[in-house]
């Protein structure tokens, strides 16, 4: 069974072709999706990848989440759907509130471009369903805003629900708890700052990424199997995503979104009223 | 009425703020003392059209919640004036 997987295009990404090529050099199919379209029917698995979507302008992902194709990604994850946000791609789905917490400046202030050691913690989602727990990897990072922050309660409930899918095994950037990568109750979302579709070969210095991208493969329904472990049922989607008709938008047209409702911010962790006065 | 808007976004208590943390440990490397509690955030200027103040003020304070603001770890100080009716 192959696995067609979307990698979604904001203006401004630039890890496209770097998910694509993991994708395809692991046996599955990848085909980019213009932020402008309304859907991802028909993918058995969908990316967000690195880059600088909409020039991180405000914050990163604060624009991104109002793209089209977020709810068109909001309904396919919510069908169970799988869906990797990687770097600028996890502080989107943060912005997006499908995943908690948010991504600061790096302890330090410096922009990291290194490669860093991972422990994988947990094996309930899908982009780890068929690692080894426990396993170090060393994946690059490449990132000024990485700095994983939440709640106390929500630090809690990740941790109690073993949603801490990655950790940094020395710490680069001042997350919380050491995160590196998290995901949602599901397990089918997954966020995470460093980049294993850079580290997917050894000619780029590392293939330890390979171990995550198969993963997500195999979530997605490659090498003939469903999710594994608590990630649920992701590839029995059916259609999932499809909130409006296909195919608006061409790659190139960055025209202007027409207006739509903004949509509700789904993540109400720490939403006390800001203090406001006159 | 157009109503002029100031929205102050800064970061909620208690969240890391290494900018300010920067900027407060050069301080005295350029002379400058006595200075503490730094704190880096951003100015957002426009101006809203709306019947009342009230309104505006509830039109403002839904975008900054929304969109200008991430709640998790910002908040936001509202500021209207220079009312043209």
């Amino acid at each position: 069974m192959s696995a067609r997987v979307g990698v979604v295009v904001f203006p401004g990404s630039n890890c496209e072709h770097d998910v694509v090529e993991a994708v395809v050099g692991l046996g599955g199919s990848a085909e980019l999706v213009w932020h402008g379209d309304r859907s991802v029917r028909g993918f058995d698995g969908v990316v967000l990848p690195g880059g600088f979507a909409h020039g991180d302008y405000l914050r990163p992902g604060a624009i991104a989440r109002f793209s089209p194709v977020m709810g068109a990604v909001a309904s396919y994850a919510a069908d169970g759907g799988p869906v990797v946000g990687i770097c600028n791609g996890f502080q989107v789905l943060t912005e997006a509130g499908l995943l908690p917490g948010a991504l600061q400046k790096n302890r330090g202030l410096t922009f990291l471009c290194q490669p860093v050691t991972l422990r994988v913690e947990s094996l309930r989602s899908v982009l780890t369903a068929d690692a080894v727990e426990g396993a170090t990897l060393r994946i690059p990072i490449n990132h000024f805003e990485g700095n994983y922050t939440c709640s106390i309660e929500t630090l809690a409930q990740l941790r109690d629900e073993g949603r801490v899918v990655l950790r940094y095994v020395d710490n680069p950037n001042g997350s919380v708890d050491d995160i590196a990568g998290i995901c949602n109750e599901r397990g089918n979302v997954v966020g995470l700052m460093p980049h294993p579709e850079r580290a997917s070969d050894e000619l780029l210095g590392s293939a330890d990424g390979v171990m995550l991208v198969r993963s997500f493969l195999k979530s997605c329904g490659l090498f003939g199997a469903g999710a594994a472990g608590g990630a649920g049922q992701p590839g029995d989607v059916g259609q999932p995503g499809d909130v409006g008709q296909p195919g608006v938008g061409q790659p190139g047209d960055v025209g202007q979104p027409e207006p739509r409702p903004m949509p509700a911010r789904r993540n109400t962790d720490a939403l006390t009223p800001a203090s406001r006065q006159a | 009425m157009r109503f002029d808007a100031l929205v102050e976004v800064r970061l909620r208590p208690g969240i890391a703020d290494p900018q300010g943390a920067t900027i407060e440990r050069a301080l005295p490397a350029l002379g400058f003392s006595g200075i503490a509690g730094v704190g880096v955030g951003k100015a957002i200027r426009f101006t809203v059209e709306a019947p009342d103040e009230a309104a505006a003020r509830a039109r403002v304070d839904e975008l900054c919640h929304q969109f200008l603001t991430n709640p998790v770890i910002e908040d936001a100080t509202v500021v209207l004036s220079g009312v043209t009716p």
